[in-house]
């Protein structure tokens, strides 16, 4: 299964995965209207001012969020992506308590949302890595 | 010859059990005993339920086919009365035999009842403790209703939370004098009973009924408490009996060990009727959270199917939420202590042998997981960054190593 790898070697630390994700996965027409409002990213950014590189969910092969929800509302697809059913999340909030990368974020909804690919949204395919200016972030079969 | 095998209990440790056996043997027999006329369903959804947030036909812990894809017979209304060891065979209420090579208790646990004087005389009760408590419940509540319920733990408050709203009024009592004493500290209890009583919430702390009297309670500090409807959340007990009646070795819980082996040969326990090692403190106890429930189940299912499985890095953890205000707590609260305090946000690390072994967290609880992690795996501190990681929880602080290890590939 592809996944979003990182290679900190070239990522500038712009931040502009978490723009792309956040509007992404915004339905919004333009990312301009993002301004001023509060961005939930599923994608962040980490490091120093030498090395940076962002983190999202590493739709593991064995992943304890998905053991740990307590409403069914996580579940792994056939092709091994960990998604998330909004509709039957009740916002408690265990996955946040044991994803090991800190990578299930609460939404401004109360929810919990997670890296889902962008294969549930326009986008089709990452937008994190579609609008990385230096090719660091990349969407590979390793 | 394919093996028999049997599950008593259809709760997260019963489907844990299931998956962990039909990854390792696609061929053997699987008959589960239900107790509740339920498949197996998301139990801390209930007093979702009550709020409507969630509706039972969107509360099964797993897709419609689970059964039928695994394989699995249900035998649902009917509890297991007994193991018989010698003839290996679980007996039924109704006296049906069910024949095992090897079974997997995961009888959960049931409402523990004080026995109050003139409990007997209460017209309307309730434990709170199943999907058809919450239905009953349901059916007893209206807008003009006054709800008394006993305990101030995680069921009695999560049922309190589910009924904001449908009732008149709701009175919580609790002997402890703080809210929810088995997962937080005082402190932290403080901040929760704030925000409880801002929304409305009477409690009675210090405080207990001593005596009941069809509507009324009389309480331990002399005040009278008239209600309508009275919900019982003092406690659980673990479902120890078919175990310790057969012979086998038990605690407050079914005694296990890390692959989830009672003391009886081909009797495997899991989940809330088991008492097991807290990887956080080195001590047993009974940790009957959902997330270790389906992870002993998964393991017991592997090995009574014949793998070399072990689950030895459980610990108590809980995420809670109550009116928005989110604390979290995991492993043992003990050893050097760390802690952020303001208005709205509390964060306390305990640290000790150059382990993070517990904390408890309000208000801001992004990133949890990266210090649930440390727990569970037991990172030693001197290899992180851990003076930056305890300030703002990130994974750029665990080293080059460590992220070339766990971002680089799959994991």
């Amino acid at each position: 299964m592809k996944r979003v790898y990182v290679n900190e070697k070239w990522c500038l630390g712009c931040h502009l995965c978490e723009y792309n994700c956040a509007f992404a996965n915004s339905g919004l027409t333009s990312m301009a209207k993002l301004k001023g409002k509060e961005i939930y990213p599923r994608i962040r950014v980490e490091g120093d001012d030498k090395i940076t590189f962002a983190i999202s969910c590493r739709h593991c092969e064995d992943p304890i969020c998905i053991k740990s929800c307590i409403s069914g509302a996580l579940s792994k697809t056939p092709d091994g992506m960990v998604e998330i059913d909004k509709s039957r999340c009740v916002g408690c909030l265990t996955c946040v308590l044991v994803c090991p990368y800190g990578a299930v974020i609460q939404d401004g909804d109360g929810v919990v949302q997670k890296c889902e690919l962008c294969l549930k949204n326009s986008s089709g395919a990452p937008a994190c890595v579609a609008g990385c200016p230096n090719n660091a972030i990349v969407y590979e079969e390793r | 010859m394919a093996k028999k095998y049997v599950i008593i209990g259809n709760g997260t440790a019963a489907v844990g059990c299931i998956e962990g056996i039909r990854a390792n043997d696609k061929d053997g027999s699987i008959t589960v005993i239900s107790a509740e006329n339920h498949p197996a369903y998301c139990r801390p959804l209930i007093s979702y339920y009550l709020e409507g947030k969630a509706v039972p036909e969107r509360m099964s812990y797993r897709s419609d086919d689970f059964y039928d894809r695994n394989d699995v017979k249900v035998i649902y209304g009917e509890s297991a009365e007994k193991i018989d060891t010698e003839n290996k065979t679980v007996v039924l209420g109704n006296g049906e035999k069910v024949a095992y090579d090897s079974v997997c208790v995961a009888a959960g646990s049931r409402p523990l009842v004080p026995p109050f004087e003139g409990l007997d005389t209460v017209p309307v009760k309730f434990p709170f403790m199943t999907l058809d408590d919450a239905q009953n419940l349901e059916s007893a509540i209206s807008e003009d209703k006054d709800v008394f319920i006993v305990g101030a733990g995680l069921i009695g408050l999560k049922c309190a939370e589910g009924l904001y709203g449908r009732v008149k009024s709701i009175t919580v009592c609790d002997l402890a004098d703080r809210v929810m004493p088995s997962i937080l500290d005082a402190e932290t209890a403080e901040m929760m009973k704030k925000c409880l009583e801002k929304n409305g919430l009477k409690l009675m702390l210090s405080d207990t009924a001593t005596k009941f009297d069809g509507n009324v309670a009389y309480m331990k500090s002399g005040v009278e408490v008239k209600f309508d409807v009275l919900v019982l959340a003092v406690g659980v007990r673990a479902n120890i009996s078919l175990v310790k009646d057969a012979g086998g070795d038990c605690g407050r819980g079914i005694t296990v060990d890390n692959h989830m082996a009672t003391s009886l040969p081909d009797i495997y326990a899991a989940g809330d009727c088991t008492e097991s090692m807290d990887y956080s403190s080195g001590n047993v106890k009974v940790m009957a959270i959902m997330p270790n429930a389906y992870m002993q189940g998964h393991c017991a299912g592997e090995n009574m199917a014949g793998k070399d499985a072990t689950f030895d890095n459980g610990i108590p953890m809980n995420a809670i939420g109550f009116f928005g205000l989110h604390v979290m707590s995991a492993g043992t609260p003990d050893g050097e202590l760390y802690e952020e305090k303001s208005d709205d946000h509390i964060k306390k690390l305990f640290t000790k042998d150059d382990r993070l072994v517990g904390f408890i967290l309000a208000g801001d609880t992004t990133r949890a997981g990266i210090y649930t992690n440390l727990i569970r795996n037991g990172i030693s501190l001197s290899s992180v960054d851990f003076d930056t990681i305890k300030t703002a929880p990130n994974i750029f602080s665990f080293g080059q190593e460590y992220c070339r290890n766990s971002l680089g590939g799959v994991v």
